[in-house]
């Protein structure tokens, strides 16, 4: 859809972009990203011709842009900014329209667009299109802002920082908003921020960039788990830190759980479980190490009185040990059938249980100290 | 007339009704060719700046001089190359007209905050398109404002033009000067006055209903 070939851009002497290539799909959401000064708003820009770069060429759909009218060219693009932009002279519905109206649409159908926009958006026709800029919130001016961007169904949208003069709420909602929008309208949106955690919230592919150069071109898991440069791993230092806090499975589980013996009889068990409130019992060699569980499902199925639990044992349980890290656990957690990972000790004695909730808790704490139940 | 009391010059006032209306027409008749002379001259001109900004810097500086020429040496010169009547007055009062206007209209485009500018060129606007969508709505109370100071200026340096033999308020006053008539001076000074504080205020009233609802700031 998007396609740059060694596109370079000099001011005066300072290379901004050097000899950068790649390319971008329809429907694609891609995030560009880096220290600042690094190109990515350059790099924007040059889509809509609003800079044009000294060497190399950019092709959309297969076509030189620099031999599109670059006015015609801005009009089959849209384009939001972080400083919004609306025009404080127009209303609500005359800066949504204003690109429609450029392409000369008939007035019956540049309103249905405003209010279809309107609409997608929560934010009423009656109620709001004839305010002015000025008497909208800073995020309900940005979502007319990128309404602006929509009005005219570009099949590209070019977003430069659009939240990041937002308060950290708004900001959210707005991503959500416009990821929303994205896949609903399927359009190709290049993003710039600066903010790791909005390219890995919005992004299918982050271009991370330094010096006018593409250090890593990734989709968000990938650059997570290995980035390819140590700028890159610097810039998500929050997000890796926070993937390995140093919690542990022992950090995370609860310590109260409900032993059994194997040679425990089944209908003993049973009692033993109802009195205890629970539906799986944990069961253990006469040396204290883990031996397995027992289901009451699995007692009623296949327990006959007198049997001694040990026969009926199962591995179904996930296990860790308490010295792994937490996300290991929590993996485990999820992907396990059952609703509790063991945790064992090195000599392989239970330590503890870890379930939805003790994770939950354990997690809150991180978060916001200490939590009560 | 020796003494001046109101009474008196009100009388005198009623007695030369006439002259003084027809000095009133005369008057507005030289404020108002030249002030939109000035308007004519300023505005594109000031477009022309915002889009030359090296250029701007020279022209402004030019205009400014003009400005500091006393109005009686110019008066003076435009005796001397143009004759009496209303026509050098018209030329030197047109002049003074345009930098008012000329740096309002100019710094009124030029400080237009630039996300709008980027956002026209943007969103696709022609240069044309963004001059007059954008740049001239934002920048008309400013260029509104200059053609305000233009007029109360022009209005108080009219009265020189009597000098010349143009007419309007200023001719009883050099009347008045030359002869020690403190009533005709009054019937030239006073009317001229009110007229400056009229039409200043006429002009505020229209800046005010031109503004857009959008720029008169946020409201609750």
């Amino acid at each position: 859809m998007i396609k740059f070939e060694n596109v370079s851009k000099k001011y005066g002497s300072t290379p901004v972009l050097d000899e950068l290539s790649f390319e971008i799909q329809q429907g694609e959401f891609v995030v560009l990203i880096g220290p600042s000064g690094c190109g990515k708003t350059t790099t924007l820009k040059t889509i809509n011709r609003l800079i044009e770069p000294n060497a190399g060429k950019i092709y959309i759909d297969g076509k030189d842009i620099t031999d599109m009218n670059p006015v015609e060219l801005r009009r089959g693009i849209g384009y939001v900014i972080q400083q919004i932009g609306l025009f404080p002279n127009m209303t609500v519905e005359q800066n949504i329209a204003v690109v429609p109206k450029l392409l000369k649409y008939p007035k019956d159908k540049w309103q249905a667009i405003v209010h279809d926009l309107l609409e997608m958006v929560d934010m009423p026709y009656e109620e709001n299109a004839h305010k002015y800029p000025s008497e909208l919130s800073g995020g309900q001016q940005q979502r007319i802002g990128v309404l602006r961007a929509l009005a005219a169904s570009p099949p590209i949208i070019l977003m430069d920082e659009p939240f990041g003069a937002l308060d950290p709420i708004t900001r959210d909602t707005l991503q959500d908003e416009v990821r929303r929008l994205q896949k609903k309208l399927k359009k190709t949106i290049v993003f710039v921020t600066h903010d790791m955690d909005e390219a890995l919230k919005m992004a299918d592919t982050i271009v991370f960039m330094n010096e006018g150069k593409i250090l890593q071109m990734a989709s968000p898991e990938e650059m997570l788990h290995n980035p390819a440069h140590p700028i890159i791993s610097g810039f998500m230092g929050k997000q890796i830190d926070s993937r390995s806090n140093g919690l542990t499975a022992g950090d995370v589980m609860r310590t109260r759980v409900v032993k059994a013996a194997r040679n425990n009889q089944t209908l003993k068990s049973i009692e033993l479980m109802k009195s205890r409130d629970v539906d799986t019992l944990i069961v253990i060699n006469e040396d204290d190490t883990y031996a397995g569980i027992v289901t009451i499902g699995d007692l009623r199925a296949r327990g006959r009185g007198g049997m001694e639990i040990g026969e009926l044992i199962t591995d179904a349980a996930p296990v860790v040990n308490v010295a792994d890290d937490a996300q290991e656990a929590f993996d485990a957690l999820l992907t396990s059938s059952t609703s509790y990972v063991i945790v064992l000790n090195d000599d392989n004695t239970v330590a503890g249980l870890i379930t939805k909730t003790s994770m939950t808790r354990a997690m809150g704490e991180v978060l916001w100290g200490d939590v009560t139940s | 007339m020796g003494g001046c009391d109101v009474v008196t010059f009100i009388n005198f006032m009623i007695e030369n009704q006439r002259e003084i209306t027809n000095n009133l027409f005369r008057h507005i008749e030289l404020v108002g060719i030249s002030v939109f002379v000035g308007i004519i001259i300023s505005i594109p001109l000031g477009i022309l700046l915002s889009r030359h900004k090296k250029l701007a810097g020279v022209v402004l500086a030019v205009t400014g001089t003009i400005q500091t020429i006393p109005g009686l040496v110019m008066l003076g010169f435009a005796l001397i190359f143009l004759g009496i009547g209303m026509l050098p007055a018209l030329v030197v009062l047109s002049l003074y007209a345009i930098l008012p206007i000329l740096r309002n209209t100019y710094t009124g485009i030029t400080e237009v905050d630039p996300s709008y500018t980027e956002a026209a060129r943007g969103i696709g606007m022609t240069n044309m398109q963004m001059l007059f969508k954008v740049e001239l709505p934002l920048a008309l109370s400013s260029i509104i404002g200059g053609i305000r100071i233009s007029t109360v200026y022009i209005v108080s340096w009219a009265t020189l033009a009597g000098m010349i033999g143009a007419g309007g308020f200023g001719d009883p006053i050099w009347t008045g000067l030359a002869t020690y008539n403190t009533g005709l001076i009054l019937s030239g000074a006073i009317p001229s006055a009110i007229l400056a504080l009229i039409l200043s205020g006429l002009i505020g009233l229209l800046q005010r209903i031109l503004t857009p609802r959008g720029l008169k700031g946020v409201r609750v």
